[in-house]
């Protein structure tokens, strides 16, 4: 009824196993010569060589300066309260009167702002809902770290000029 | 004079072992490389020149690590299936000839360990024994997946080594000799063992595969159904001698099929030309051109026991493994009838030829 009959009757030449065997062989044979005498492959030497992403590839964060080296984040909080994994935490203070030369553009300031990158999972939200355009995903992948306590970055470690998401942090 | 057996005995020894189990750290790093140029990958490449020294990073891994034995294992067992099967094989290549005679101080000495008339019967002594390593490994462990892959191991075993002594015993029918040496001597005189008698040839060389439990008939270890099967529960240096004695019985397993099979140290073609050609080029006497002749058939029964080990690998990058039942299967419904016609074949051909 429901059953498909799939076997089918197999010629002698199938049968006798050892044709097949040397077909395969034969394509093995190639494959080594290909790699032993032409080198060919298809592995990314990771350390030397790495892989190349688009730029919408979504890496570590960062902070981004205007030409003073002030980060532009005012601490609005927007993505702490969007991030669906709750690894952003900011606490916010206010910039001196004083000295503040941005006036009312900057009253704000984080005075600290941490990332869990354990925690995070590169939504990309909190780019999106930054009214500054100050947290950024950069295309960096290389995240790895000895201890758990190291995978919380802080602010100093997220501050970088904004020129262009493939850029290494410079500092 | 008895100073001088022991000499000579000691230095074969020491080239037979030392060469196979030299030869298992560069097998180790060919298999890992070779499988890698097979799939278009890399393979280790970071220790020394081409990863050459990778093995010897394993070493060191595998001593540094921690000698552990399970609760429930029997100790005495435990310890001694590893030694078995890292004994057993090197054991076997004592009667495995590497050349006709050498002179050396003007006394002759045998290129063999062992000079038995029933050298093929020791062979196959020590290959049967191969199975012992994998029961003990597997029971004394105290692990169900380490039973089952033992309880495969030993029947795979069992079912192809009747295959192999049929196929062997054909082409003793042939030689009409159980004298490796003889064996040799006959087929440089007349033609290789596999030209006379393939498929005799063909089942011993499916049934070796099975015997050394690689791929296509690794079911003992199945990593993909019982974790690592009868070694599952093997670490550190203990692991490592299952390593090495596997590849010590592909070594054994070449040179067995290239004695039995391929004319074994016998020349060949264009090493005799070479011969003459490098003694009158240097004038050799008697004793030189004897010790040149054997050490071109050591290179001889080296390149055709390393092309069986290229085999060996090449055919495990080629083939997946077979199913229990499809194993059984061609044991004992193809390879069993197939070796016994075969004998039968062989029989009457060498009874009419004879008269």
């Amino acid at each position: 009824m429901g059953t498909i009959n799939v076997s089918k009757k197999y010629t002698a030449k199938e049968r006798a196993y050892l044709p097949a065997i040397l077909i395969g062989m034969k394509i093995t044979m190639k494959r080594f010569i290909e790699g032993f005498f032409f080198r060919k492959h298809f592995t990314i030497l990771y350390p030397e060589k790495k892989r190349d992403y688009s730029d919408r590839f979504r890496g570590a964060h960062f902070i981004s300066v205007d030409e003073n080296k002030t980060e532009n984040c005012t601490a609005c909080f927007l993505c702490e309260t969007v991030c669906p994994a709750e690894c952003i935490h900011i606490v916010a203070d206010e910039r001196e009167e004083e000295t503040n030369i941005y006036g009312v553009k900057k009253e704000k300031k984080p005075l600290s702002f941490d990332i869990d990158l354990l925690r995070c999972c590169f939504c990309g939200f909190c780019e999106e809902a930054c009214p500054k355009d100050a947290i950024k995903l950069s295309t960096n992948y290389e995240m790895a770290t000895y201890s758990r306590d190291e995978a919380i970055v802080d602010l100093d470690q997220l501050k970088r000029p904004m020129n262009g998401r493939h850029e290494k942090k410079d500092n | 004079m008895e100073y001088f057996d022991f000499i000579q005995l000691m230095a074969k020894i020491l080239l037979v072992v030392g060469v196979s189990l030299g030869v298992v750290p560069v097998m180790v790093w060919f298999e890992r490389r070779g499988a890698a140029w097979m799939q278009g990958r890399v393979g280790p490449n970071r220790v020394g020149p081409f990863g050459l020294l990778q093995p010897l990073a394993d070493v060191v891994k595998f001593i540094m690590k921690e000698d552990f034995v399970p609760k429930n294992a029997n100790k005495f067992y435990y310890y001694l299936a590893p030694l078995i099967a890292l004994i057993a094989p090197l054991c076997a290549l004592s009667v495995i000839p590497f050349g006709s005679k050498a002179i050396v101080n003007g006394q002759e000495v045998v290129l063999q360990i062992a000079q038995m008339d029933s050298g093929v019967i020791f062979i196959l002594a020590f290959a049967g024994l191969e199975v012992y390593p994998i029961i003990l490994a597997g029971w004394a462990s105290n692990n169900k997946y380490s039973v089952l892959g033992a309880l495969r191991g030993s029947s795979q075993i069992v079912s192809y080594e009747i295959s192999m002594g049929l196929a062997l015993l054909s082409m003793l029918i042939v030689y009409g000799t159980f004298n490796p040496h003889e064996m040799v001597a006959w087929q440089s005189e007349n033609y290789w063992g596999a030209l006379i008698n393939p498929f005799g040839a063909l089942v011993f060389l499916i049934s070796i595969f099975a015997e050394t439990n690689r791929l296509p008939f690794d079911l003992p270890e199945g990593e993909s159904e019982i974790v690592a099967g009868y070694h599952l529960e093997y670490g550190a240096m203990k692991f490592a001698l299952f390593f090495m004695a596997e590849y010590v019985a592909m070594i054994m397993a070449s040179a067995l099929i290239s004695t039995l099979f391929f004319g074994g140290y016998s020349l060949l073609p264009g090493m005799g030309t070479l011969v003459s050609m490098i003694s009158s080029q240097f004038g050799f006497g008697e004793v030189g051109v004897t010790n040149v002749t054997a050490v071109f058939q050591f290179i001889s029964l080296c390149s055709k026991v390393g092309f069986f080990m290229f085999l060996f690998v090449w055919i495990r990058w080629t083939l997946p493994r077979f199913r229990f039942d499809q194993l059984m299967d061609l044991g004992w419904k193809i390879l069993f009838p197939l070796s016994l016609i075969n004998l039968v074949v062989v029989t009457v051909m060498v009874y009419f030829l004879n008269q």
